[in-house]
């Protein structure tokens, strides 16, 4: 369904060349409706532990950056949506018409970022037709440009912070308010169905704006976001009567124990349309009655996480109640009774077997293994299965895993040892997804899985498209193997915890290794590095990742030619996160050819100056340049930069920004 | 080369007499340095490689060997990967949404205080202690109370005090804890409300010694 190629950066001008924006830059925004592959294969709503690329619909990465229509080219009143009357009657309004039915069936992003690009009339229409915006970059373009443009929007996708800010890199405070998007939303778009949010802060009078502005409102995502509570919860379930969706994924959730809200029962007795409640993160106790109840009263819920207060005994009173579940997060997975009370692993087995419909299992938080048999009826038809919250063993994963033929994707903790994951790959011959966390997240950790386990993987599940994989010890030759086992990689993530490790048995760099994924993996389009790199594996990346999209970079590099490397070779890049390298502001000047096709740039503990970043600032007028300080390195020296976030942007600079952050 | 050795050796700062034992218990506090990479040697760790060389080759009594140690961090903050075994923010990149374990029921509450704190940003501030070769940050966000960033302070800088707390030549109540406020004023930590604290405290600053004595029985808040 997509034109190949149609990026729209494909418009810009060729690479070499000075750097002006190209024609096709002007909003951000753009439309996506997903892959289709991403939001049916991926059970795990990987919205909550990635970003972009590997996203169920809601977060697709199909945004081609360059944004619609020209919008610098087109005259200043020129409104497609809100704006009252265009300053011209279309000369064929039948045409017009036609044009709104057959744009109507465009969903991608792309298509309808290519459709707007023809000519005037073509791009009014795909603006009235358009009903999902994205916007990667909540900063990139203005509300009200948006709201002017699109005339009539049911969704809205809306990406805040840097990726980065997970790793507590981006100070409190510094911004990604959702508060001016949903004031201008609420008037423009009474008929808004769905919001998504991306590590954005919302506040509890964000929430009761939005749940006032829009009756119709069925679907509420909220992805690493925080700034609200369960007073905010609350007022969505009971005045967002149409609500089907209402996901909570990873989000941080403020909450007093002496404030809680008991927003469970919020939920009115008339709506029965609830298709998926995602509530695991909000980690304070709630109304479990409340629960079962709406649980038995919504026949269309499918997908239903609680949170870990939930025991294996009212587990089974809500798979009782709904039956009917795909997805299913079991919350603690032990039982609230003493020691040798309290349910039998058959009692709940029963429960389990009762669900036909299970394909994908999560939760596991306070695992008792005792009770993982009772998951043994289901682990046939899984194809999403996440114990990364639970410390197994392989010898209590074997059991379990040995049954699970068909998963498709597997998220897991390091304690299973390379032996356990031995024993996924000779099951999971499908595999197309895996994730090993550490249980201890620390540099100097023990690490329980190395190569040998990255090894027995690549030739257990040679379909695999999406591996992150933390571990202390590595070998290239592992790498490399896996870079020609499993050529249909997307997404190759490895953390080798330990900063500047080299190959554990040879002592080289692992610059092979992530040339061999480069090279052979031709399907590339995320990578993140680690371990000991010099320059050598930075120029394998710019000569071979063409398509890469998504760039991190940590500890690594000797000199700026890295940089130098990525940015003239990797034509695809759109987002480069970099700390901890020594890449000075020369470096940073080898990429002002290309910043206007990249969505951001960020950069942090590296060896740059106010200098080199003013020197960008200057000479690129639709870039914002975001100089951000710790709070506490007031008395730092003031030339020294030590975060930089550049990004495109049509907005020109925020005016929300706060004091320990210089808009150059 | 070997003049540096020798003159950072000389002008090394070390805390207890000459020739103070180190007990085992300080010497496990003292985070292992990294493993040295054989063959190819990246800038950064020339340092750290000529230390653990040394190291490996010694067979000191303790003495020597915490003196060792010391000089291996004392060079090491001069190169590009400064205080290489510090924690470093954000590293490895798990979100702490992740590394919080959901406590068991009676600890709920503060469970999720400290996971929220940790999400919601942080408020590091620089900890240096009189004496000791490198300064830490702490996240003032973590705590509670005065009495857990006691706790953690103790527990940071305790293989700086030449050896466990119940050696008979430290007395924990000989250092006292003080802190540079926003008028750049160097206040006694613990007079004031904790959140006012926190809202007012630049950096903070282990004080032993004469200076300390007596500030240092005013400790318990």
């Amino acid at each position: 369904m997509s034109t190949p190629h149609s990026s729209s950066t494909s418009s810009a001008p060729h690479r070499a060349s000075p750097p002006q924006i190209p024609e096709s830059l002007t909003l951000a925004a753009t439309a996506s409706s997903g892959s289709p592959s991403s939001s049916s294969a991926s059970g795990m709503r990987d919205a909550a532990e990635d970003d972009s690329d590997s996203p169920p619909s809601q977060m697709s990465e199909d945004d081609p950056g360059g944004g619609g229509g020209g919008g610098d080219r087109w005259e200043p009143d020129l409104r497609g949506g809100n704006g009252g009357t265009g300053r011209w009657a279309p000369p064929d309004q039948v045409l017009e018409n036609v044009l709104e039915s057959v744009l109507e069936f465009l969903t991608a992003a792309r298509d309808r970022n290519a459709a707007s690009l023809v000519c005037r009339s073509w791009y009014r229409a795909e603006a009235q037709t358009r009903r999902e915006l994205f916007i990667g970059n909540c900063y990139a373009v203005s509300p009200r440009r948006a709201v002017e443009r699109f005339g009539g929007l049911r969704s809205v996708v809306l990406k805040g912070k840097p990726r980065f800010a997970d790793f507590s890199l981006v100070p409190y405070g510094w911004g990604a308010y959702v508060s001016p998007w949903v004031a201008a939303l609420g008037p423009a778009y009474p008929r808004l169905e769905r919001i998504c949010l991306k590590r954005m802060t919302i506040s509890d009078d964000d929430l009761d704006l939005v749940a006032k502005s829009f009756p119709l409102f069925r679907e509420l995502s909220l992805v690493c976001c925080d700034g609200f509570s369960t007073a905010g919860l609350a007022t969505i379930a009971g005045r967002c009567r149409h609500l089907r969706v209402l996901d909570l994924i990873e989000d941080y959730v403020e909450d007093e124990e002496d404030e809680l809200v008991d927003w469970i029962s919020r939920f009115p007795e008339s709506n029965t349309s609830l298709e998926s409640l995602v509530f695991d993160c909000v980690s304070v106790p709630f109304n479990f009655e409340a629960l079962e109840a709406l649980v038995a009263r919504s026949p269309a819920l499918r997908r239903l996480r609680v949170n870990h207060h939930v025991s294996v005994e009212q587990l089974r009173r809500l798979m009782a109640r709904a039956p009917q579940l795909t997805h299913f997060g079991t919350g603690a997975f032990r039982s609230e009774a003493a020691p040798g009370g309290g349910l039998s692993v058959t009692e709940l087995a029963t429960s389990f077997a009762a669900s036909r419909s299970l394909v994908c299992l999560s939760g596991f938080r306070d695992v008792n293994p005792e009770y993982l048999p009772a998951i043994y009826p289901v682990c046939a038809k899984l194809t999403s299965l996440n114990f990364s919250f639970a410390s197994l063993t392989a010898e209590e994963l074997k059991p379990v895993i040995r049954n699970c033929i068909n998963l498709r994707t597997f998220w897991v903790l390091d304690t299973v040892g390379d032996e356990g994951l031995r024993a996924v790959a000779d099951t999971c011959s499908d595999l197309r997804e895996l994730r090993v966390f550490p249980l201890d997240a620390s540099e100097d950790s023990e690490g329980s899985v190395s190569d040998v386990g990255l090894q027995a993987i690549s030739e257990g599940c040679p379909k695999l498209e999406s591996i992150l994989y933390f571990c202390q010890r590595m070998t290239n030759a592992a790498v490399i193997a896996m870079s020609k086992n499993c050529p249909d990689l997307v997404v190759f993530r490895l953390c080798i915890m330990g900063r500047h490790r080299p190959d554990r048995i040879t002592g080289d760099p692992m610059d092979d290794g992530f040339g061999a994924i480069v090279m052979n993996c031709k399907k590339l389009t995320r990578l993140s590095v680690s371990g000991l790199l010099t320059d050598k594996a930075f120029a394998y990346i710019g000569k071979y990742g063409k398509l890469i999209k998504t760039l991190s970079v940590a500890f690594a590099g000797n000199s700026d030619m890295s940089l130098q490397y990525i940015f003239e070779g990797c034509t695809k890049l759109q987002k480069l996160e970099v700390r901890d390298s020594p890449f000075s502001d020369k470096g940073l000047l080898s990429g002002m050819n290309y910043f206007y096709n990249m969505r951001f740039l960020w950069m942090n503990s590296c060896r740059l100056t106010m200098r080199g970043c003013k020197d960008v600032a200057q000479q690129m007028q639709n870039l914002v340049v975001e100089v951000i300080k710790d709070h506490s390195d007031d008395e730092g020296e003031a030339e020294i930069v030590d975060k930089l976030y550049l990004y495109r942007s049509l907005a020109g600079p925020r005016n929300d920004a706060p004091p320990f952050v210089t808009l150059l | 080369m070997a003049d540096v050795e020798s003159c950072l050796k000389a002008t090394e700062l070390r805390l207890g007499l000459p020739g103070t034992e180190e007990t085992t218990a300080a010497a496990a506090a003292l985070p292992t340095p990294p493993s040295t990479p054989r063959g190819k040697k990246r800038d950064g760790n020339i340092a750290a490689d000529e230390a653990a060389k040394k190291r490996d080759g010694e067979t000191a009594p303790p003495a020597a060997k915490q003196a060792t140690v010391f000089e291996v961090l004392t060079r090491v903050e001069t190169t590009f990967v400064s205080s290489c075994r510090a924690q470093v923010v954000g590293w490895p990149p798990v979100r702490s949404y992740r590394k919080s374990k959901p406590a068991p029921a009676e600890e709920k509450a503060p469970a999720a205080a400290a996971t929220a704190t940790a999400a919601a940003g942080a408020l590091f501030v620089k900890v240096s202690m009189d004496g000791a070769p490198y300064l830490r940050k702490v996240d003032l966000k973590m705590y509670k109370g005065y009495r857990e960033l006691r706790e953690a302070l103790e527990a940071m800088f305790l293989c700086f005090s030449g050896g466990a707390a119940d050696t008979p030549s430290v007395n924990p109540s000989d250092f006292a804890v003080t802190y540079e406020d926003k008028d750049g004023d160097l206040m006694l930590v613990g007079d004031v409300p904790f959140d006012m604290f926190i809202s007012a405290c630049k950096r903070l600053r282990i004080m032993k010694g004469s200076e300390a004595r007596g500030l240092g029985s005013v400790k318990n808040n």
